[in-house]
């Protein structure tokens, strides 16, 4: 993609919007994604997320704006865009009746891969993925985590230039999601482009280098993990839990500890650099709460921060 | 600094033709591991129906003109080749081709590749057709055993069971890109369509003996199209204009339903 030394963004979008019928999921968005980088969308369901990565992986027509992949127009080019992206639905769709093998091998061929090449391919694909003493199971036989990593295994069979991935580990159990982010990690350091959605804000902040936080179809933050969070949260954040419905009647008497506070069912979160030093002034005022804990500021209270509501409920 | 250069993508477009074969390369990766299954219900299914029917009811049935002037089984031998690939055709154009939208969602994994909609509805009309050939080979080499053919017309009637099949599969295949639903409807297509089709459509007696106020269903339905042209062939006595006419029907209802299908796969899938 490189042409005279200038490398041009592999995806470029502009008051980018998409409707469906009244409903308007994306409502005009600018983002631009350059070669080597992992860029995220962050934001809760129905944001606009998977909408945005369906236009760019070229199956779903922008309604309005404009939208560049690897310099073409998916209006126009979407099968040659699709032929050089890999893509990782949210939902796996494996053929569960074929093997693990034959899963790489088959997909391969739709990219116009030989047979040598696919054969070839799929040994590399599965020992990148870990499975290859599964190669000849049965997807049907398979646990989650391999499925999906199977299924990112599988998006990588073109040697693609831009990897496209869909709430990658929603559903993983916690071992399986760091076993996924290694092979993510790999991937990054190999120089593949990534564009991922989640709305995990740990996931976030392991992966991506630059991230979107969308909200109602709209792009309410962007920047890096540490520089969003430097910019609409504090340092630490203090949370002390309450039995739930008395956190309301504590909020007076912690006024003034720390920049700001937010009002959770069950919890206060106090915004401060020093959360130790707040959690001694809120127990000299008084204040007796079931639990307490000091911790680092994350995306998530960046999240709350701009949009008032928590990213998962 | 990373001074990996990225290597550039292997993927690349084909053309409709050569990347439509590659839907049939999937399914024959599948078909080859489940092939026993398959063949069973498609090809042997309708042998039952000839044992039945073209031996044990046909013993009791003359030879006479309703039967084209030859025994009951040579009668049946082409109509019952007919009437196991328009099943085979129908089942496997509703509920597995939802299924590629809905539960194992092959296409919309398809559609991520450089595959466009009307490459995915012809590989699959494609596959249908050796599916549909192979059942009917099968079909027609045993019924040879049988003595159910009178000449090599039976070879004809394997073309014209493929070509019947199609007929019946992409309308089925249109109907399934539309269906959101948990596909009921292909229950009653099978019970209200399928299965009277098969009754009015001159499989088992001449239609002469349908009463014309329902003649109309006979000349609607596919498989009687199908039937006339594959008695006319193995029986004799079809003309040269209706033999075109009858071709030319299956041949509308194959294209007017790949035309449609293309049509619900690409609003399905692209959207």
């Amino acid at each position: 993609m490189t042409e005279g030394g200038v490398s041009q963004p592999l995806v470029s979008g502009k008051a980018l919007v998409k409707r469906f019928g009244d409903f308007e999921a994306v409502r005009g968005i600018d983002i631009e994604v350059n070669q080597g980088e992992a860029f995220g969308f962050l934001g809760p369901n129905g944001a606009g997320k998977s909408s945005t990565m369906r236009m760019i992986a070229c199956v779903s027509p922008r309604s309005d704006g404009d939208l560049r992949v690897l310099g073409m127009d998916p209006d126009i080019d979407g099968p040659r865009i699709r032929a050089r992206i890999g893509v990782c639905p949210q939902q796996d769709n494996l053929d569960t009746e074929l093997t693990v093998r034959e899963n790489l091998q088959v997909y391969g061929r739709f990219f116009g891969l030989s047979r040598a090449q696919v054969r070839e391919k799929a040994v590399e694909l599965m020992e990148f993925a870990q499975l290859s003493d599964r190669a000849n199971a049965e997807v049907e036989s398979l646990s989650g985590g391999m499925k999906r990593r199977l299924t990112i295994a599988r998006s990588l069979v073109n040697d693609p230039e831009l990897l496209l991935l869909d709430e990658p580990t929603t559903g993983l159990d916690p071992q399986a999601r760091h076993l996924l982010w290694d092979r993510l990690f790999r991937l990054k350091q190999r120089g593949v482009t990534l564009i991922i959605t989640t709305h995990y804000m740990d996931e976030a902040e392991q992966l991506c280098d630059r991230l979107v936080v969308m909200d109602g179809g709209r792009i309410v933050a962007e920047g890096s993990p540490s520089a969003l969070i430097s910019r609409y949260s504090s340092r630490e954040v203090l949370e002390l839990r309450f039995a739930p419905g008395e956190q309301a009647g504590h909020e007076a008497k912690v006024e003034g500890l720390a920049e700001r506070v937010e009002v959770l069912p069950d919890r206060l979160l106090l915004y401060t650099a020093n959360g130790e030093a707040a959690l001694e002034q809120v127990t000299a005022r008084g204040v007796r709460p079931v639990s307490s804990l000091v911790r680092r500021s994350t995306l998530e209270d960046v999240f709350l921060r701009l949009t008032g509501r928590t990213l998962v409920d | 600094m990373s001074t990996v250069v990225q290597q550039r993508s292997t993927g690349r477009v084909l053309g409709l033709w050569r990347t439509a074969w590659l839907v049939v390369e999937a399914h024959w990766m599948w078909y080859r591991r489940h092939w026993h299954s398959n063949l069973f219900s498609s090809g042997l299914h309708p042998l039952l129906f000839l044992a039945a029917m073209g031996l044990g009811f046909g013993s009791q049935v003359r030879p006479s003109a309703a039967t084209g002037g030859v025994d009951y089984l040579n009668f049946v031998a082409p109509s019952l080749l007919l009437l196991g690939v328009v099943f085979t055709a129908v089942s496997e154009s509703s509920y597995p081709v939802l299924s590629g939208f809905k539960w194992q969602q092959h296409y919309i994994a398809m559609i991520a590749t450089p595959m466009r909609p009307g490459c995915i509805v012809l590989g699959l009309v494609q596959w249908m057709s050796l599916r549909l050939l192979l059942a009917g080979a099968v079909y027609t080499v045993i019924a040879t055993f049988f003595g159910a053919w009178l000449n090599a017309g039976a070879i004809f009637v394997m073309f014209v069971g493929v070509l019947t099949g199609l007929a019946c599969a992409t309308p089925v295949m249109a109907l399934a890109s539309v269906t959101y639903d948990e596909g009921n409807r292909f229950t009653l297509i099978m019970r209200l369509v399928v299965i009277p089709m098969t009754l009015f459509a001159g499989t088992f007696f001449p239609v002469d003996s349908i009463p014309l106020g329902v003649r109309w269903l006979t000349w609607i339905s596919p498989l009687w199209h199908g039937t006339e042209l594959a008695r006319g062939v193995t029986l004799g006595g079809l003309d040269v204009l209706p033999f075109l006419g009858h071709l030319a029907y299956l041949l509308a209802l194959l294209l007017t339903g790949g035309a449609l299908a293309t049509r619900g796969f690409a609003r399905r899938l692209v959207n």
